[in-house]
């Protein structure tokens, strides 16, 4: 299972991002768990909202940090995002 | 309250509100305290509120309506909705007694984020003879209708002796329903499964058999089902990290407010457990005697306290220690280390022994009349 570059990426319905005032990061939960974000991941998973695909965040995220090559870090942690679930495409 | 003390203190952030002991359910391994029957008194709703608003501040964010069987309360809807407009993760964990259409659409409305029901068997002779009620169809039912209404689903069924041998027909059941997540509990032996122990406690060749078939299974559904396995710790040589730490992560409120480290540490001895009435959540996870009682290592006798692994497993489980060996302070008895890892090999010996001679002892079901019982 591997991210389609062609169609728009969703943030998983069965999981929540939402930011934690008292641990002063991003998390994602579901039923009984909770994974901790760092802050790049956060970034990306924000913007994993169904409306964009994957060369929109990665252009998005580029302007935003003024960075460039930012594809291979991004794909990666989108594929293993995948895999867990808390992303979508369909 | 109790004194101070110079350990790191982490804040909460599992807290499981006991809504009521009140449970349709007869479940023999019920993990509710045997005499559950003479605490009849339950927080109110503004208790629970303030309870809920408490934890929060100090960054509790997962949060399980357990009990009993929590759709007892009426306020259930009124306590999803508060909840989750803090910020929490809602769990329900449910027996699906009850739990009509209707309900489960308020609770999506209220906001509530996902619904665990139990089920206790494949079969509905065995379910319902081990529920002690009538319930595997509502169940199934129930498990759909959450899927339905766009909830995880996560389907629960505690193993043990009496239900182990279905566990091809267990996963079969989980995959048909559409579970989301599968937690396959072995059953824990405080409470009414302790005092039903010798009619639960699988044999180590039953035990492995379901493991194994459990284990190809999980990689069949990999990216489809995920599975929450529970260990046997009975079958382990190392204890359990129980609750991740004593006074670390998980904060549990008994129905009549009592504040606790576990859900069974109501049975250990001079802990003096205080209750949300008395004290802010604040006050309780940072100053009780009670939550401070087995943080940190200080406590630890031998072999825990020179052991490497002591900041891995925390020494096991209390209540095991205390239900076991009648000394809490003691290290884990499933710990291979301890000297009364003999205690587990005898139980493991007499369930092997009952399992395979004609006479099973009948189990002692947990309903308020067997309650009373304990009520001294």
């Amino acid at each position: 299972m591997t991210i389609n570059p062609d169609q728009l990426i969703h943030f998983s319905a069965l999981h929540r991002l939402q930011w934690e005032e008292a641990q002063q990061k991003y998390v994602i939960l579901y039923p009984e768990g909770m994974v901790e974000l760092n802050q790049s991941s956060a970034e990306i998973l924000k913007l994993c909202d169904g409306s964009r695909d994957l060369s929109a965040i990665v252009a998005e995220l580029e302007e935003k940090f003024a960075a460039n090559d930012l594809t291979n870090d991004i794909l990666n942690f989108l594929n293993v995002a995948l895999q867990h679930g808390w992303i979508e495409q369909h | 309250m109790a004194g101070s003390n110079n350990i790191n203190i982490t804040p909460p952030r599992w807290l499981l509100a006991e809504l009521s002991y009140k449970c349709p359910l007869q479940c023999p391994y019920c993990s509710n305290p045997l005499d559950y029957a003479k605490y009849t008194e339950e927080l109110s709703t503004d208790d629970w509120k303030r309870v809920l608003s408490q934890a929060r501040n100090m960054g509790a964010v997962q949060l399980g309506f357990s009990g009993g069987e929590p759709l007892t309360r009426q306020d259930l809807p009124e306590l999803v909705a508060f909840a989750r407009e803090l910020g929490y993760y809602t769990n329900l964990i449910t027996s699906g007694y009850g739990l009509t259409e209707d309900k489960i659409i308020t609770l999506k409305q209220a906001g509530l984020d996902h619904i665990q029901v139990s089920i206790q068997a494949s079969s509905q002779e065995l379910n319902d003879h081990i529920a002690g009620t009538e319930t595997f169809l509502q169940k199934q039912e129930v498990a759909g209708l959450v899927k339905k209404h766009g909830y995880p689903m996560v389907l629960c069924v505690v193993l043990h002796r009496q239900n182990i041998h279905q566990m091809p027909q267990i996963l079969s059941m989980a995959e048909k329903l559409g579970a989301d997540y599968l937690e396959l509990a072995n059953t824990q032996y405080y409470g009414w499964a302790h005092l039903n122990r010798d009619a639960l406690l699988p044999t180590r060749e039953q035990f492995l058999i379901a493991e194994k078939i459990a284990q190809s299974f999980k990689e069949t559904v990999a990216g489809k089902m995920k599975i929450y396995y529970v260990v046997p710790d009975f079958y382990e040589d190392r204890p359990k990290a129980c609750m991740n730490g004593w006074g670390s992560t998980f904060l549990t409120i008994a129905p009549d407010g009592l504040a606790l480290p576990c859900h069974s540490a109501r049975e250990l001895p001079g802990l003096d457990c205080p209750n949300v009435k008395d004290f802010s959540v604040e006050q309780i996870w940072n100053e009780s005697k009670a939550f401070n009682f087995f943080r940190g290592d200080d406590w630890m006798q031998e072999p825990c306290r020179s052991c490497d692994e002591k900041h891995k497993d925390f020494g096991g489980c209390r209540c095991q220690a205390y239900l076991l060996n009648g000394d809490m302070f003691s290290t884990d008895p499933v710990c291979s280390k301890s000297s009364q890892r003999y205690r587990i090999d005898e139980a493991i010996e007499t369930a092997s022994e009952l399992a395979l001679s004609a006479g099973e002892k009948p189990l002692v079901f947990r309903n308020s009349k067997n309650s009373k019982l304990f009520n001294i």
